[in-house]
Protein backbone atom coordinates (compact mmCIF):
# COMPACT_ATOMS: atom_id res chain seq x y z
CA UNK A 1 0.00 0.00 0.00
CA UNK A 2 2.83 2.41 -0.61
CA UNK A 3 1.66 4.16 -3.72
CA UNK A 4 1.45 7.90 -3.41
CA UNK A 5 -0.96 9.15 -5.98
CA UNK A 6 -1.81 12.77 -6.57
CA UNK A 7 -5.36 12.03 -5.45
CA UNK A 8 -4.23 10.94 -1.98
CA UNK A 9 -1.90 13.88 -1.59
CA UNK A 10 -4.62 16.33 -2.60
CA UNK A 11 -7.27 14.81 -0.33
CA UNK A 12 -4.91 14.76 2.64
CA UNK A 13 -3.73 18.31 2.04
CA UNK A 14 -7.27 19.65 1.70
CA UNK A 15 -8.46 17.61 4.67
CA UNK A 16 -5.74 18.79 6.99
CA UNK A 17 -6.10 22.35 5.74
CA UNK A 18 -9.79 22.12 6.70
CA UNK A 19 -8.86 20.79 10.15
CA UNK A 20 -6.11 23.28 10.91
CA UNK A 21 -6.81 26.58 9.12
CA UNK A 22 -9.63 27.63 11.49
CA UNK A 23 -7.38 27.14 14.50
CA UNK A 24 -4.47 28.92 12.84
CA UNK A 25 -6.67 31.91 12.07
CA UNK A 26 -7.90 31.88 15.66
CA UNK A 27 -4.34 31.90 16.98
CA UNK A 28 -3.15 34.64 14.60
CA UNK A 29 -5.98 36.95 15.56
CA UNK A 30 -5.32 36.52 19.26
CA UNK A 31 -2.25 38.71 18.58
CA UNK A 32 -4.28 41.37 16.83
CA UNK A 33 -4.10 44.94 18.08
CA UNK A 34 -7.68 45.78 17.13
CA UNK A 35 -10.81 44.79 19.01
CA UNK A 36 -12.26 43.62 15.71
CA UNK A 37 -11.32 40.02 15.25
CA UNK A 38 -11.55 40.06 11.49
CA UNK A 39 -9.41 43.08 10.62
CA UNK A 40 -5.67 42.94 11.17
CA UNK A 41 -4.31 46.07 12.86
CA UNK A 42 -0.81 45.10 13.93
CA UNK A 43 0.84 42.73 16.37
CA UNK A 44 0.09 43.00 20.06
CA UNK A 45 -0.06 40.79 23.12
CA UNK A 46 -2.41 43.08 24.99
CA UNK A 47 -5.30 40.59 25.04
CA UNK A 48 -3.12 38.15 26.94
CA UNK A 49 -2.39 40.90 29.45
CA UNK A 50 -6.08 41.66 29.85
CA UNK A 51 -6.78 38.01 30.34
CA UNK A 52 -4.38 37.91 33.27
CA UNK A 53 -6.35 40.67 34.96
CA UNK A 54 -9.74 39.18 34.28
CA UNK A 55 -10.78 37.82 37.69
CA UNK A 56 -13.81 36.02 36.29
CA UNK A 57 -11.77 33.97 33.84
CA UNK A 58 -9.02 33.24 36.35
CA UNK A 59 -11.51 32.02 38.94
CA UNK A 60 -13.25 29.90 36.37
CA UNK A 61 -9.94 28.39 35.27
CA UNK A 62 -9.12 27.50 38.85
CA UNK A 63 -12.52 25.84 39.39
CA UNK A 64 -12.13 23.93 36.12
CA UNK A 65 -8.69 22.59 37.03
CA UNK A 66 -9.86 21.55 40.50
CA UNK A 67 -12.84 19.71 39.03
CA UNK A 68 -10.71 18.07 36.34
CA UNK A 69 -8.02 16.83 38.75
CA UNK A 70 -10.47 15.35 41.24
CA UNK A 71 -12.88 13.87 38.74
CA UNK A 72 -10.22 12.32 36.51
CA UNK A 73 -8.51 10.73 39.51
CA UNK A 74 -11.76 9.24 40.81
CA UNK A 75 -12.64 8.16 37.28
CA UNK A 76 -9.28 6.46 36.77
CA UNK A 77 -9.53 4.45 39.99
CA UNK A 78 -13.13 3.38 39.39
CA UNK A 79 -12.66 2.90 35.65
CA UNK A 80 -9.60 0.68 36.10
CA UNK A 81 -11.48 -1.41 38.67
CA UNK A 82 -14.41 -1.70 36.31
CA UNK A 83 -12.18 -2.71 33.41
CA UNK A 84 -10.45 -5.33 35.52
CA UNK A 85 -13.78 -6.74 36.65
CA UNK A 86 -15.14 -6.84 33.11
CA UNK A 87 -12.10 -8.48 31.55
CA UNK A 88 -10.95 -10.75 34.42
CA UNK A 89 -13.92 -10.94 36.75
CA UNK A 90 -15.64 -13.92 35.16
CA UNK A 91 -19.35 -14.23 35.74
CA UNK A 92 -21.14 -12.49 38.55
CA UNK A 93 -24.65 -11.41 39.31
CA UNK A 94 -25.61 -8.30 37.36
CA UNK A 95 -22.71 -8.51 34.94
CA UNK A 96 -24.88 -7.64 31.95
CA UNK A 97 -26.33 -4.66 33.77
CA UNK A 98 -22.83 -3.60 34.80
CA UNK A 99 -21.34 -3.73 31.31
CA UNK A 100 -24.46 -1.99 30.00
CA UNK A 101 -23.95 0.83 32.49
CA UNK A 102 -20.30 1.11 31.45
CA UNK A 103 -21.10 1.51 27.78
CA UNK A 104 -24.34 3.48 27.94
CA UNK A 105 -22.84 6.80 29.13
CA UNK A 106 -20.50 6.75 26.12
CA UNK A 107 -23.40 7.12 23.72
CA UNK A 108 -25.77 9.02 25.99
CA UNK A 109 -26.41 12.58 24.78
CA UNK A 110 -24.85 15.05 27.19
CA UNK A 111 -28.11 16.92 27.66
CA UNK A 112 -29.73 13.77 29.03
CA UNK A 113 -26.83 12.88 31.34
CA UNK A 114 -26.78 16.45 32.62
CA UNK A 115 -30.52 16.66 33.14
CA UNK A 116 -30.76 13.31 34.92
CA UNK A 117 -27.89 14.07 37.30
CA UNK A 118 -29.31 17.47 38.12
CA UNK A 119 -32.67 15.94 38.95
CA UNK A 120 -30.90 13.44 41.22
CA UNK A 121 -28.93 16.14 43.03
CA UNK A 122 -32.06 18.18 43.61
CA UNK A 123 -33.93 15.05 44.66
CA UNK A 124 -31.44 14.21 47.40
CA UNK A 125 -31.00 17.87 48.34
CA UNK A 126 -27.30 18.13 47.51
CA UNK A 127 -26.06 21.72 47.14
CA UNK A 128 -24.83 22.27 43.62
CA UNK A 129 -21.24 23.40 43.11
CA UNK A 130 -17.78 21.93 42.66
CA UNK A 131 -18.74 18.67 44.39
CA UNK A 132 -21.68 17.94 42.10
CA UNK A 133 -19.67 18.68 38.94
CA UNK A 134 -16.93 16.36 40.20
CA UNK A 135 -19.48 13.59 40.80
CA UNK A 136 -21.00 14.11 37.35
CA UNK A 137 -17.67 14.19 35.53
CA UNK A 138 -16.31 11.15 37.38
CA UNK A 139 -19.37 9.19 36.30
CA UNK A 140 -19.06 9.65 32.58
CA UNK A 141 -15.26 9.70 32.44
CA UNK A 142 -14.89 6.43 34.34
CA UNK A 143 -16.62 4.75 31.43
CA UNK A 144 -14.06 6.14 28.97
CA UNK A 145 -11.21 5.12 31.27
CA UNK A 146 -12.61 1.62 31.57
CA UNK A 147 -12.83 1.26 27.77
CA UNK A 148 -9.22 2.40 27.33
CA UNK A 149 -7.89 0.19 30.14
CA UNK A 150 -9.88 -2.89 29.15
CA UNK A 151 -8.59 -2.74 25.58
CA UNK A 152 -5.09 -3.04 27.06
CA UNK A 153 -6.10 -5.79 29.50
CA UNK A 154 -7.59 -7.86 26.68
CA UNK A 155 -4.38 -7.88 24.67
CA UNK A 156 -1.89 -8.67 27.40
CA UNK A 157 -0.56 -12.12 28.07
CA UNK A 158 -2.33 -13.60 31.05
CA UNK A 159 0.36 -16.19 31.65
CA UNK A 160 2.57 -13.43 33.10
CA UNK A 161 0.07 -12.97 35.92
CA UNK A 162 -0.25 -16.71 36.38
CA UNK A 163 3.52 -17.06 36.55
CA UNK A 164 3.64 -14.48 39.33
CA UNK A 165 0.94 -16.34 41.24
CA UNK A 166 2.76 -19.64 40.76
CA UNK A 167 5.95 -18.09 42.06
CA UNK A 168 4.22 -17.24 45.30
CA UNK A 169 2.77 -13.77 44.83
CA UNK A 170 -0.58 -13.04 46.43
CA UNK A 171 -3.25 -11.79 44.05
CA UNK A 172 -2.71 -8.24 45.25
CA UNK A 173 1.05 -8.51 44.78
CA UNK A 174 0.61 -9.96 41.31
CA UNK A 175 -1.62 -7.04 40.41
CA UNK A 176 0.79 -4.47 41.82
CA UNK A 177 4.01 -6.00 40.48
CA UNK A 178 2.90 -7.44 37.14
CA UNK A 179 -0.47 -6.23 35.94
CA UNK A 180 -0.26 -2.60 36.95
CA UNK A 181 3.13 -1.85 35.34
CA UNK A 182 1.93 -3.44 32.10
CA UNK A 183 -1.36 -1.56 31.94
CA UNK A 184 0.16 1.67 33.31
CA UNK A 185 0.37 3.45 29.92
CA UNK A 186 -3.34 2.72 29.37
CA UNK A 187 -4.20 3.92 32.87
CA UNK A 188 -2.24 7.13 32.28
CA UNK A 189 -3.85 7.78 28.94
CA UNK A 190 -7.21 7.03 30.56
CA UNK A 191 -6.49 9.66 33.19
CA UNK A 192 -5.46 12.18 30.52
CA UNK A 193 -8.59 11.43 28.53
CA UNK A 194 -10.75 11.90 31.64
CA UNK A 195 -8.90 15.11 32.44
CA UNK A 196 -9.46 16.64 28.99
CA UNK A 197 -13.08 15.49 28.88
CA UNK A 198 -13.64 17.29 32.16
CA UNK A 199 -11.79 20.45 31.05
CA UNK A 200 -13.85 20.49 27.90
CA UNK A 201 -17.32 19.78 29.18
CA UNK A 202 -19.90 22.52 28.91
CA UNK A 203 -23.28 20.82 28.87
CA UNK A 204 -23.06 18.49 31.87
CA UNK A 205 -21.29 21.15 33.95
CA UNK A 206 -23.99 23.70 33.12
CA UNK A 207 -26.69 21.37 34.35
CA UNK A 208 -24.94 20.22 37.50
CA UNK A 209 -23.37 23.45 38.71
CA UNK A 210 -24.78 26.03 41.05
CA UNK A 211 -24.16 29.76 41.34
CA UNK A 212 -21.02 29.16 43.43
CA UNK A 213 -19.02 27.34 40.75
CA UNK A 214 -18.56 28.52 37.17
CA UNK A 215 -16.21 26.51 35.01
CA UNK A 216 -14.17 27.91 32.14
CA UNK A 217 -16.31 26.38 29.37
CA UNK A 218 -19.44 27.88 30.96
CA UNK A 219 -17.71 31.28 31.13
CA UNK A 220 -16.47 31.01 27.55
CA UNK A 221 -19.85 29.90 26.28
CA UNK A 222 -21.67 32.85 27.79
CA UNK A 223 -19.04 35.27 26.42
CA UNK A 224 -19.04 33.67 22.98
CA UNK A 225 -22.81 33.82 22.66
CA UNK A 226 -22.43 37.60 22.40
CA UNK A 227 -19.97 37.23 19.52
CA UNK A 228 -16.29 36.83 18.79
CA UNK A 229 -13.79 38.63 21.01
CA UNK A 230 -9.98 38.79 20.94
CA UNK A 231 -9.79 37.93 24.62
CA UNK A 232 -11.45 34.58 23.96
CA UNK A 233 -9.03 34.07 21.08
CA UNK A 234 -6.13 34.61 23.47
CA UNK A 235 -7.61 32.19 26.00
CA UNK A 236 -8.22 29.62 23.24
CA UNK A 237 -4.63 29.97 22.05
CA UNK A 238 -3.32 29.24 25.53
CA UNK A 239 -5.55 26.19 25.80
CA UNK A 240 -4.53 24.93 22.34
CA UNK A 241 -0.86 25.38 23.25
CA UNK A 242 -1.25 23.40 26.48
CA UNK A 243 -3.09 20.57 24.74
CA UNK A 244 -0.61 20.38 21.87
CA UNK A 245 2.28 20.25 24.29
CA UNK A 246 0.52 17.61 26.38
CA UNK A 247 -0.43 15.38 23.47
CA UNK A 248 3.03 15.47 21.93
CA UNK A 249 4.74 14.76 25.27
CA UNK A 250 2.31 11.94 26.05
CA UNK A 251 2.82 10.32 22.68
CA UNK A 252 6.60 10.53 23.01
CA UNK A 253 6.41 8.94 26.47
CA UNK A 254 4.18 6.09 25.32
CA UNK A 255 6.38 5.47 22.30
CA UNK A 256 9.45 5.32 24.52
CA UNK A 257 7.69 3.02 26.97
CA UNK A 258 6.44 0.71 24.26
CA UNK A 259 9.94 0.33 22.85
CA UNK A 260 11.33 -0.40 26.30
CA UNK A 261 8.58 -2.85 27.15
CA UNK A 262 9.05 -4.74 23.91
CA UNK A 263 12.76 -4.99 24.56
CA UNK A 264 12.18 -6.25 28.10
CA UNK A 265 9.66 -8.80 26.91
CA UNK A 266 12.05 -10.06 24.30
CA UNK A 267 14.83 -10.30 26.85
CA UNK A 268 12.54 -12.19 29.20
CA UNK A 269 11.66 -14.68 26.46
CA UNK A 270 15.31 -15.21 25.60
CA UNK A 271 15.93 -15.77 29.32
CA UNK B 1 -14.78 -11.83 48.92
CA UNK B 2 -11.94 -9.80 47.46
CA UNK B 3 -13.73 -9.80 44.15
CA UNK B 4 -16.72 -8.28 45.84
CA UNK B 5 -14.67 -5.27 46.95
CA UNK B 6 -13.46 -4.82 43.41
CA UNK B 7 -16.90 -5.03 41.85
CA UNK B 8 -18.90 -3.13 44.45
CA UNK B 9 -17.48 0.42 44.20
CA UNK B 10 -17.82 0.99 40.44
CA UNK B 11 -21.09 -0.93 40.37
CA UNK B 12 -22.61 1.07 43.21
CA UNK B 13 -21.31 4.34 41.75
CA UNK B 14 -22.94 3.67 38.38
CA UNK B 15 -26.19 2.48 39.94
CA UNK B 16 -26.42 5.61 42.03
CA UNK B 17 -25.21 8.18 39.50
CA UNK B 18 -26.32 6.68 36.24
CA UNK B 19 -29.27 4.35 36.64
CA UNK B 20 -31.12 6.05 39.50
CA UNK B 21 -30.97 9.52 37.85
CA UNK B 22 -32.38 7.99 34.73
CA UNK B 23 -35.28 6.42 36.63
CA UNK B 24 -35.91 9.87 38.11
CA UNK B 25 -36.10 11.38 34.61
CA UNK B 26 -38.67 8.81 33.56
CA UNK B 27 -40.64 9.43 36.74
CA UNK B 28 -40.66 13.21 36.33
CA UNK B 29 -41.62 12.89 32.68
CA UNK B 30 -44.84 11.28 33.95
CA UNK B 31 -45.50 14.03 36.49
CA UNK B 32 -47.22 17.39 36.06
CA UNK B 33 -45.56 20.77 36.02
CA UNK B 34 -46.37 22.98 39.00
CA UNK B 35 -45.39 26.30 40.46
CA UNK B 36 -43.40 24.82 43.29
CA UNK B 37 -39.86 23.91 44.26
CA UNK B 38 -39.05 21.52 42.67
CA UNK B 39 -41.51 22.54 39.96
CA UNK B 40 -43.51 19.35 39.51
CA UNK B 41 -46.16 17.23 41.26
CA UNK B 42 -46.77 14.66 42.61
CA UNK B 43 -44.03 14.23 45.12
CA UNK B 44 -43.55 10.80 46.51
CA UNK B 45 -44.51 10.24 50.12
CA UNK B 46 -44.73 6.98 51.98
CA UNK B 47 -47.74 8.18 53.91
CA UNK B 48 -49.99 8.28 50.86
CA UNK B 49 -48.74 4.92 49.67
CA UNK B 50 -47.36 3.73 46.39
CA UNK B 51 -50.78 3.09 44.87
CA UNK B 52 -52.03 6.67 45.03
CA UNK B 53 -48.62 7.88 43.86
CA UNK B 54 -48.70 5.82 40.69
CA UNK B 55 -52.33 6.79 40.22
CA UNK B 56 -51.25 10.41 39.81
CA UNK B 57 -48.73 9.70 37.06
CA UNK B 58 -49.87 9.99 33.47
CA UNK B 59 -48.63 10.29 29.91
CA UNK B 60 -49.89 13.86 29.55
CA UNK B 61 -46.43 15.29 28.72
CA UNK B 62 -45.95 12.78 25.96
CA UNK B 63 -49.34 13.57 24.39
CA UNK B 64 -48.38 17.23 24.71
CA UNK B 65 -45.21 16.54 22.72
CA UNK B 66 -47.23 15.02 19.89
CA UNK B 67 -49.72 17.88 19.87
CA UNK B 68 -47.32 20.81 19.77
CA UNK B 69 -45.61 20.66 16.40
CA UNK B 70 -42.47 22.42 17.73
CA UNK B 71 -41.37 19.13 19.25
CA UNK B 72 -41.89 16.68 16.45
CA UNK B 73 -40.45 19.23 14.04
CA UNK B 74 -37.37 19.45 16.26
CA UNK B 75 -37.03 15.65 16.32
CA UNK B 76 -37.39 15.45 12.54
CA UNK B 77 -34.99 18.30 11.93
CA UNK B 78 -32.42 16.74 14.33
CA UNK B 79 -32.70 13.47 12.42
CA UNK B 80 -32.28 15.33 9.13
CA UNK B 81 -29.30 17.38 10.32
CA UNK B 82 -27.65 14.30 11.85
CA UNK B 83 -28.18 12.24 8.67
CA UNK B 84 -26.97 14.91 6.24
CA UNK B 85 -23.93 15.76 8.33
CA UNK B 86 -23.04 12.08 8.76
CA UNK B 87 -23.03 11.67 4.97
CA UNK B 88 -20.98 14.85 4.53
CA UNK B 89 -18.48 13.71 7.18
CA UNK B 90 -18.15 10.37 5.39
CA UNK B 91 -17.50 12.13 2.07
CA UNK B 92 -14.77 14.27 3.63
CA UNK B 93 -13.39 11.58 5.94
CA UNK B 94 -13.16 8.59 3.62
CA UNK B 95 -10.65 10.10 1.17
CA UNK B 96 -8.55 11.26 4.12
CA UNK B 97 -8.58 7.83 5.78
CA UNK B 98 -7.78 6.28 2.40
CA UNK B 99 -4.89 8.67 1.84
CA UNK B 100 -3.56 7.95 5.33
CA UNK B 101 -3.75 4.18 4.84
CA UNK B 102 -1.85 4.52 1.58
CA UNK B 103 0.80 6.84 2.94
CA UNK B 104 4.23 5.42 3.62
CA UNK B 105 4.72 3.90 7.05
CA UNK B 106 7.07 6.66 8.22
CA UNK B 107 4.35 9.20 7.63
CA UNK B 108 1.47 7.32 9.20
CA UNK B 109 2.16 8.07 12.90
CA UNK B 110 2.46 11.79 12.13
CA UNK B 111 -0.76 11.79 10.13
CA UNK B 112 -2.51 9.90 12.95
CA UNK B 113 -1.29 12.49 15.42
CA UNK B 114 -2.56 15.29 13.18
CA UNK B 115 -6.02 13.68 13.17
CA UNK B 116 -6.08 13.04 16.90
CA UNK B 117 -4.74 16.43 18.00
CA UNK B 118 -7.92 18.42 17.23
CA UNK B 119 -9.90 15.77 19.09
CA UNK B 120 -8.05 16.67 22.30
CA UNK B 121 -8.55 20.38 21.76
CA UNK B 122 -11.60 21.92 23.35
CA UNK B 123 -14.79 21.24 21.41
CA UNK B 124 -16.12 24.67 22.33
CA UNK B 125 -13.02 26.41 20.96
CA UNK B 126 -13.20 24.50 17.69
CA UNK B 127 -16.81 25.53 17.21
CA UNK B 128 -15.98 29.10 18.22
CA UNK B 129 -13.20 29.24 15.61
CA UNK B 130 -15.83 28.95 12.90
CA UNK B 131 -17.86 31.90 14.18
CA UNK B 132 -15.12 34.27 13.05
CA UNK B 133 -14.82 32.56 9.71
CA UNK B 134 -18.44 32.27 8.71
CA UNK B 135 -19.85 35.61 9.84
CA UNK B 136 -20.87 38.26 7.31
CA UNK B 137 -17.61 40.14 7.62
CA UNK B 138 -15.71 36.93 8.39
CA UNK B 139 -12.67 35.48 6.66
CA UNK B 140 -14.55 33.32 4.22
CA UNK B 141 -16.57 36.25 2.91
CA UNK B 142 -13.53 38.54 2.87
CA UNK B 143 -11.64 35.96 0.88
CA UNK B 144 -14.44 35.31 -1.61
CA UNK B 145 -15.03 39.05 -2.11
CA UNK B 146 -11.31 39.63 -2.57
CA UNK B 147 -11.07 36.78 -5.06
CA UNK B 148 -13.99 38.26 -6.95
CA UNK B 149 -16.08 35.11 -6.66
CA UNK B 150 -19.00 36.89 -5.01
CA UNK B 151 -20.22 40.50 -4.92
CA UNK B 152 -22.26 40.47 -1.76
CA UNK B 153 -21.31 38.62 1.42
CA UNK B 154 -22.87 35.19 1.83
CA UNK B 155 -25.02 34.67 4.89
CA UNK B 156 -23.73 31.45 6.40
CA UNK B 157 -23.50 31.98 10.15
CA UNK B 158 -26.80 31.25 11.91
CA UNK B 159 -28.02 28.94 9.16
CA UNK B 160 -28.12 25.16 8.84
CA UNK B 161 -25.11 25.30 6.50
CA UNK B 162 -23.00 26.60 9.38
CA UNK B 163 -24.31 23.77 11.57
CA UNK B 164 -23.29 21.21 8.93
CA UNK B 165 -19.81 22.72 8.64
CA UNK B 166 -19.45 22.74 12.42
CA UNK B 167 -20.50 19.10 12.77
CA UNK B 168 -18.26 17.86 9.94
CA UNK B 169 -15.37 19.79 11.41
CA UNK B 170 -15.71 18.62 15.00
CA UNK B 171 -16.68 15.01 14.33
CA UNK B 172 -14.25 14.31 11.46
CA UNK B 173 -11.71 12.38 13.62
CA UNK B 174 -14.48 9.98 14.73
CA UNK B 175 -15.12 9.14 11.08
CA UNK B 176 -11.49 8.92 9.95
CA UNK B 177 -10.12 6.67 12.71
CA UNK B 178 -12.36 3.58 12.31
CA UNK B 179 -12.20 3.75 8.49
CA UNK B 180 -8.43 4.15 8.64
CA UNK B 181 -8.04 1.11 10.89
CA UNK B 182 -10.22 -0.95 8.51
CA UNK B 183 -8.28 0.23 5.44
CA UNK B 184 -4.91 -0.30 7.12
CA UNK B 185 -5.69 -3.98 7.63
CA UNK B 186 -6.78 -4.38 4.03
CA UNK B 187 -4.54 -6.66 2.03
CA UNK B 188 -3.18 -4.71 -0.95
CA UNK B 189 -2.74 -7.85 -3.02
CA UNK B 190 -6.54 -8.21 -3.23
CA UNK B 191 -6.75 -4.96 -5.15
CA UNK B 192 -3.86 -5.96 -7.37
CA UNK B 193 -5.62 -9.27 -8.04
CA UNK B 194 -8.80 -7.41 -9.03
CA UNK B 195 -6.80 -5.15 -11.34
CA UNK B 196 -4.99 -8.13 -12.85
CA UNK B 197 -8.31 -9.77 -13.50
CA UNK B 198 -9.35 -6.79 -15.60
CA UNK B 199 -11.02 -4.37 -13.18
CA UNK B 200 -10.32 -0.70 -13.69
CA UNK B 201 -8.92 1.04 -10.62
CA UNK B 202 -12.28 2.60 -9.93
CA UNK B 203 -14.15 -0.71 -10.23
CA UNK B 204 -11.56 -2.39 -8.04
CA UNK B 205 -12.06 0.35 -5.46
CA UNK B 206 -15.82 -0.04 -5.65
CA UNK B 207 -15.90 -3.84 -5.63
CA UNK B 208 -13.02 -4.60 -3.25
CA UNK B 209 -11.95 -1.66 -1.11
CA UNK B 210 -15.39 -0.31 -0.17
CA UNK B 211 -16.90 -3.68 0.86
CA UNK B 212 -13.80 -4.59 2.86
CA UNK B 213 -13.87 -1.30 4.74
CA UNK B 214 -17.61 -1.58 5.39
CA UNK B 215 -17.36 -2.20 9.13
CA UNK B 216 -15.16 0.87 9.48
CA UNK B 217 -17.60 2.98 7.48
CA UNK B 218 -20.55 1.79 9.56
CA UNK B 219 -18.71 2.35 12.85
CA UNK B 220 -17.64 5.85 11.77
CA UNK B 221 -21.15 6.78 10.65
CA UNK B 222 -22.69 5.75 13.97
CA UNK B 223 -19.95 7.49 15.94
CA UNK B 224 -20.93 10.69 14.15
CA UNK B 225 -24.69 10.16 13.94
CA UNK B 226 -25.38 9.18 17.56
CA UNK B 227 -23.79 12.17 19.31
CA UNK B 228 -24.94 14.73 16.72
CA UNK B 229 -28.56 13.78 17.27
CA UNK B 230 -28.48 15.27 20.76
CA UNK B 231 -25.95 18.01 19.91
CA UNK B 232 -26.38 21.31 21.74
CA UNK B 233 -23.26 23.48 21.39
CA UNK B 234 -23.05 23.55 17.59
CA UNK B 235 -26.65 24.53 16.82
CA UNK B 236 -26.69 27.13 19.58
CA UNK B 237 -23.46 28.84 18.47
CA UNK B 238 -23.50 28.37 14.70
CA UNK B 239 -27.17 27.74 14.00
CA UNK B 240 -29.95 30.26 13.76
CA UNK B 241 -33.41 30.39 15.20
CA UNK B 242 -34.59 27.98 12.51
CA UNK B 243 -31.95 25.32 13.05
CA UNK B 244 -34.08 23.32 15.42
CA UNK B 245 -32.31 20.56 17.24
CA UNK B 246 -33.72 18.54 20.06
CA UNK B 247 -30.75 19.06 22.36
CA UNK B 248 -31.33 22.80 22.14
CA UNK B 249 -35.07 22.41 22.71
CA UNK B 250 -34.44 20.30 25.82
CA UNK B 251 -31.97 22.88 27.13
CA UNK B 252 -34.40 25.76 26.59
CA UNK B 253 -37.33 23.83 28.00
CA UNK B 254 -35.33 23.27 31.14
CA UNK B 255 -33.42 26.52 31.62
CA UNK B 256 -35.75 29.08 30.04
CA UNK B 257 -39.24 27.64 30.48
CA UNK B 258 -38.39 25.75 33.64
CA UNK B 259 -40.76 23.02 32.57
CA UNK B 260 -39.03 19.98 34.06
CA UNK B 261 -41.67 17.37 33.21
CA UNK B 262 -41.70 18.35 29.53
CA UNK B 263 -37.88 18.51 29.40
CA UNK B 264 -37.80 15.01 30.91
CA UNK B 265 -40.33 13.71 28.40
CA UNK B 266 -38.24 15.20 25.56
CA UNK B 267 -35.20 13.35 26.97
CA UNK B 268 -37.06 10.04 27.23
CA UNK B 269 -38.21 10.19 23.60
CA UNK B 270 -34.73 11.21 22.38
CA UNK B 271 -33.35 8.14 24.12
CA UNK B 272 -35.99 5.88 22.60
CA UNK B 273 -35.01 7.20 19.14
CA UNK B 274 -31.34 6.60 19.92
CA UNK B 275 -31.84 2.97 20.94
CA UNK B 276 -32.14 1.84 17.30
CA UNK B 277 -28.80 3.24 16.05
CA UNK B 278 -27.07 2.21 19.30
CA UNK B 279 -28.20 -1.42 18.94
CA UNK B 280 -27.15 -1.44 15.27
CA UNK B 281 -23.77 0.01 16.22
CA UNK B 282 -23.23 -2.63 18.92
CA UNK B 283 -24.04 -5.36 16.42
CA UNK B 284 -21.57 -3.95 13.91
CA UNK B 285 -18.85 -3.87 16.59
CA UNK B 286 -19.59 -7.45 17.60
CA UNK B 287 -19.43 -8.61 14.00
CA UNK B 288 -16.10 -6.90 13.62
CA UNK B 289 -14.72 -8.53 16.77
CA UNK B 290 -15.86 -11.95 15.60
CA UNK B 291 -14.26 -11.37 12.22
CA UNK B 292 -10.97 -10.51 13.89
CA UNK B 293 -10.87 -13.67 15.98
Amino acid sequence: MNKTSWFNVVSLTLGFAFLYIPMIILIIFSFNESKLVTVWAGFSTKWYGELLHNEAFLNAAWVTIKVAVFSSTIATVLGTMAAYVLVRGGRFMGRTLFSGMIYAPLVMPEVITGLSLLLLFIGIGLDRGVLTIVLAHSTFSMCYVSVVVSSRLVTFDRSLEEAALDLGCSAAQAFRLVTLPIIAPAVISGWLLAFTLSLDDLVIASFTTGPSATTLPIRIFSAVRLGVSPEINALSTIMIAIVTFGVITASLITKHQMVRQKREEQEAVRG
Amino acid sequence: MRRFFLIAPPFAWLLLLFLVPFVIVVKISLSDAALAIPPYVPKFSWAEGIGTYFGQLDFENFTFLTEDDLYWKAYLSSLKIATVSTILTLLVGYPMAYGMARASSEWRPTLMMLVILPFWTSFLIRVYAWMGILSNEGFLNQFLLWAGIIDTPLIILNTNTAVYIGIVYTYLPFMILPIFSALERLDGSLIEAAEDLGCSRLTAFWLVTIPLSKTGIIAGCFLVFIPTLGEFVIPSLLGGSNSLMIGKVLWEEFFSNRDWPVASAVAVILLLILIIPIVLFQRNQQKQQEAEQ
